[in-house]
C-alpha cells in the first residue's frame, strides 16, 4: 500500500514536469507583458490579456495562413503516401512476382536512411526544375513513405488468402482488391499510419526550412520560428499564443486517438 | 482450350499485377530517397558549389578538408556528447516510467493519464515547445531557475553559457523522447509471460527488486536494445532546437552535425562539402543499426 502511494507520487511528480511546458505556454499566452516578467510565477494572470495575445498572434504574422498551409501540405502528403504505399504493400505481401524480394530489401534499406540524408540532392533537383519556394518543394520529398509500405505490408500478411481468392472469384481486379478488400480490413493499421504521417509532417521543420523562404508558403513550425525571430524575445505573450495554436491540433488529435497513435508507434517504433 | 491461350495464365497475370502495383512507390522511393542518398555519396567526391557551371571529380578532397576542419570536429564531438547524455537518460527514465505505470495496475484511471502526460511531448510540435523551453530557461524569470533557486541549486543562463547550453538542449531532447521510450518499454513489458513472475513467487522471491532483476530485466533485453537504437538514431538527428534556440552557439558549444551540414550545404552553398558531412552523419546512423542487429543476433543464438 505504502509502495503504491509512493509510486503514484513519483509518477505524479514526473507528469508535472512533463506537462509543465504546456501549462507555462498556456499561462503566458494569457498574460500581459508586465506579468510575463514578474519575479514570482503565477499560473493565472491578474489582468487577462488572452484576447490581445491571440489577436496579435493572428495579425502580426499570417498564422491562419500557416495553419492552412500545414493542413494542405499534410493532407497532400498523406494522400500521396497512401496511394502509393498501399498497392506496393499489397504486392509485397500477397502477390508473387519477379523482383519482389529485391524490392522489399530496398524498402528495408530505405528505412535505414534518415530523412535528412537526401536533402542536398533534392534541393539541387528541385532548383533545376524551378520548384524551390513552392508547395511542391515541401510536398514532393515526402510523397513516399517507406515506413508506411513496411507497416502495411506487415499488416497485409495477416489477411487470410481465402478472402482475396473469394474477391478474385467475384471478378474484382487486383487494384480493386487493394481498396475494397485490403483497405477496410487494415483500418487500424491505416489509422496508425495516418496519425504518424500527420504528426511527422505537421511538425517537420528541417526540410521546409530548406525548401521555402517565402512567408506565404510557411508551414506552422516554420511560421512560428519566423515569428520568434521577428520579435526577438520581446513579446512572449503573442508568441506563446501562436505556439498554443500550432500545438493544439496535434495535442487534441492525440488525446482523441491515443490508442491509434501509440499502437502506431509501438508497431514499428520508427519516427 | 482456345480461351486459355488467348487469356494470360493466372500466374502471369499475378506477376504483372504485382509489378504494376509496386511500380509507382518503387519509382518514388528511388527518386526521393535511394537515388538522392547515392547522389550524396557521389557529390561528396566532387568540388561542386551550388550554382557553379562546372563540376570536377575531387576524390577524397572534401574528407581531407574535413579531417583538418576544427568546426567539424567540434560538431562531431558535440553530437556524440549530446547523444551520450540524452540516450542513457531517456532510456533510464522511460524504463522507470514504464515499470511504475505498469505496477500501479489498470484500476484507478490514473494509468491512462500518466501515459498521455508522458507521451504528449512526442506528439507535440517540437519547434513551438522549444520556444517555451527558451522561456523556461530564461535567466531571471525562467521557471527552471526559479525552481532551482527555491531548492538551493545553482542557477545559470542555461542557453547562453557555453558550459551548459548543450546540456540544456539535451534536457529538452530527453523531455521530448522519454514518452516514446516509455511506450516501447510498455509493449515489451506486456510480452513478458506472467507465469515467470508466478514461478519466481513460488521460489519464495517476491520482492520488487528480485522480480526486476530475475525476470523483467533479462526478458526485456531485446526491447532495451531496440529502444536504445531508436533513441540514439533520433538523438543524432538533433537540429530543430539548435537552429531556433542557439544557432550552434555560444562559442560553437551547440554546433551539431546536422546544423553544420545545413550551414555548409545551404547557407554557404558548399554542396559537395555538405554532402561529405551528410555521409558522416549517415555512417554514424547506420553503425547504430548495425550494432543493434549484431547484438540482437548474438542474443538470439546464445541467449
Amino acid at each position: 500500500m505504502v509502495r503504491r502511494v509512493l509510486t503514484h507520487l513519483v509518477l505524479l511528480a514526473g507528469a508535472a514536469v512533463m506537462l509543465a511546458p504546456f501549462v507555462i505556454m498556456l499561462s503566458i499566452s494569457l498574460k500581459p507583458p508586465g506579468e510575463v516578467f514578474a519575479p514570482q510565477f503565477s499560473l493565472l494572470p491578474t489582468q487577462w490579456h488572452a484576447v490581445e495575445n491571440y489577436t496579435a498572434a493572428f495579425t502580426k504574422v499570417p498564422l491562419a495562413r500557416f495553419l492552412a498551409n500545414g493542413l494542405f501540405v499534410t493532407l497532400c502528403i498523406f494522400a500521396a503516401q497512401a496511394l502509393t504505399a498501399l498497392p506496393m504493400a499489397y504486392a509485397l505481401a500477397k502477390l508473387r512476382w519477379r523482383g519482389r524480394e529485391t524490392a522489399f530489401a530496398m524498402v528495408v534499406l530505405a528505412l535505414l536512411i534518415p530523412p535528412q540524408v537526401p536533402a542536398i540532392p533534392l534541393y539541387i533537383g528541385l532548383w533545376q526544375l524551378g520548384l524551390l519556394n513552392t508547395y511542391a518543394a515541401i510536398i514532393l520529398p515526402s510523397t513516399i513513405s517507406v515506413f508506411g509500405i513496411f507497416l502495411m505490408r506487415q499488416f497485409f500478411r495477416t489477411v487470410p488468402d481465402d478472402l482475396i481468392a473469394a474477391a478474385r472469384m467475384d471478378g474484382l481486379s487486383e487494384w480493386a482488391i487493394v481498396w475494397r478488400i485490403m483497405l477496410p480490413t487494415a483500418a487500424p493499421a491505416i489509422a496508425a499510419f495516418a496519425c504518424l504521417s500527420f504528426i511527422w509532417n505537421w511538425n517537420e521543420f528541417f526540410w521546409p526550412l530548406i525548401a521555402v523562404q517565402e512567408e506565404h508558403l510557411m508551414t506552422p513550425p516554420l511560421g512560428i520560428a519566423f515569428f520568434s525571430n521577428a520579435e526577438a524575445g520581446t513579446s512572449f505573450g503573442p508568441l506563446m499564443a501562436a505556439a498554443t495554436v500550432v500545438t493544439a491540433p496535434l495535442a487534441l488529435a492525440f488525446l482523441l486517438a491515443q490508442r491509434a497513435f501509440i499502437s502506431g508507434v509501438t508497431m514499428t517504433g520508427v519516427k | 482450350m482456345a480461351d486459355t491461350r488467348r487469356q494470360p495464365s493466372p500466374r502471369r497475370a499475378e506477376a504483372l499485377a504485382g509489378t504494376l502495383l509496386a511500380l509507382p512507390a518503387f519509382i518514388l522511393m528511388w527518386l526521393m530517397l535511394l537515388g538522392p542518398a547515392v547522389a550524396v555519396g557521389l557529390l561528396s567526391l566532387t568540388d561542386w558549389n551550388f550554382g557553379e557551371p562546372r563540376i570536377h571529380f575531387a576524390g577524397l578532397d572534401n574528407y581531407h578538408e574535413m579531417w583538418g576542419d576544427r568546426v567539424f570536429w567540434i560538431s562531431l564531438r558535440n553530437t556524440v556528447v549530446y547523444v551520450g547524455v540524452s540516450v542513457p537518460a531517456t532510456v533510464l527514465l522511460g524504463l522507470i516510467a514504464a515499470i511504475a505505470i505498469e505496477s500501479v495496475g489498470p484500476k484507478g484511471g490514473l494509468r491512462g493519464f500518466y501515459r498521455a502526460a508522458y507521451f504528449l511531448p512526442v506528439a507535440s510540435t517540437l519547434l513551438a515547445m522549444a520556444l517555451v523551453w527558451e522561456f523556461m530557461f530564461h535567466p531571471s524569470v525562467g521557471f527552471v531557475n526559479q525552481a532551482f533557486r527555491a531548492v538551493g541549486l545553482p542557477t545559470a543562463d542555461w542557453l547562453q553559457n557555453p558550459d551548459t547550453a548543450l546540456m540544456a538542449l539535451a534536457a529538452i531532447g530527453v523531455w521530448q523522447n522519454l514518452g516514446l521510450a516509455m511506450v516501447l518499454f510498455m509493449a515489451g513489458l506486456k510480452s513478458i509471460p506472467t507465469d515467470l513472475y508466478e514461478a519466481l513467487a513460488m521460489d519464495g522471491a517476491d520482492g520488487a527488486w528480485e522480480r526486476f532483476r530475475r525476470v523483467t530485466w533479462p526478458m526485456l533485453g531485446p526491447a532495451l536494445v531496440f529502444v536504445v537504437a531508436i533513441t540514439a538514431i533520433r538523438s543524432f538527428q538533433v537540429f530543430d532546437t539548435v537552429q531556433v534556440l542557439t544557432e550552434g552557439g555560444p562559442l560553437k558549444s551547440t554546433e551539431v552535425l546536422l546544423f553544420t551540414m545545413v550551414q555548409q550545404g545551404f547557407t554557404f552553398l558548399r554542396s559537395a562539402y555538405g554532402a561529405a558531412i551528410t555521409m558522416v552523419f549517415l555512417l554514424l546512423t547506420l553503425s547504430i543499426t548495425l550494432a543493434q542487429t549484431m547484438i540482437l543476433d548474438r542474443r538470439a543464438h546464445y541467449g
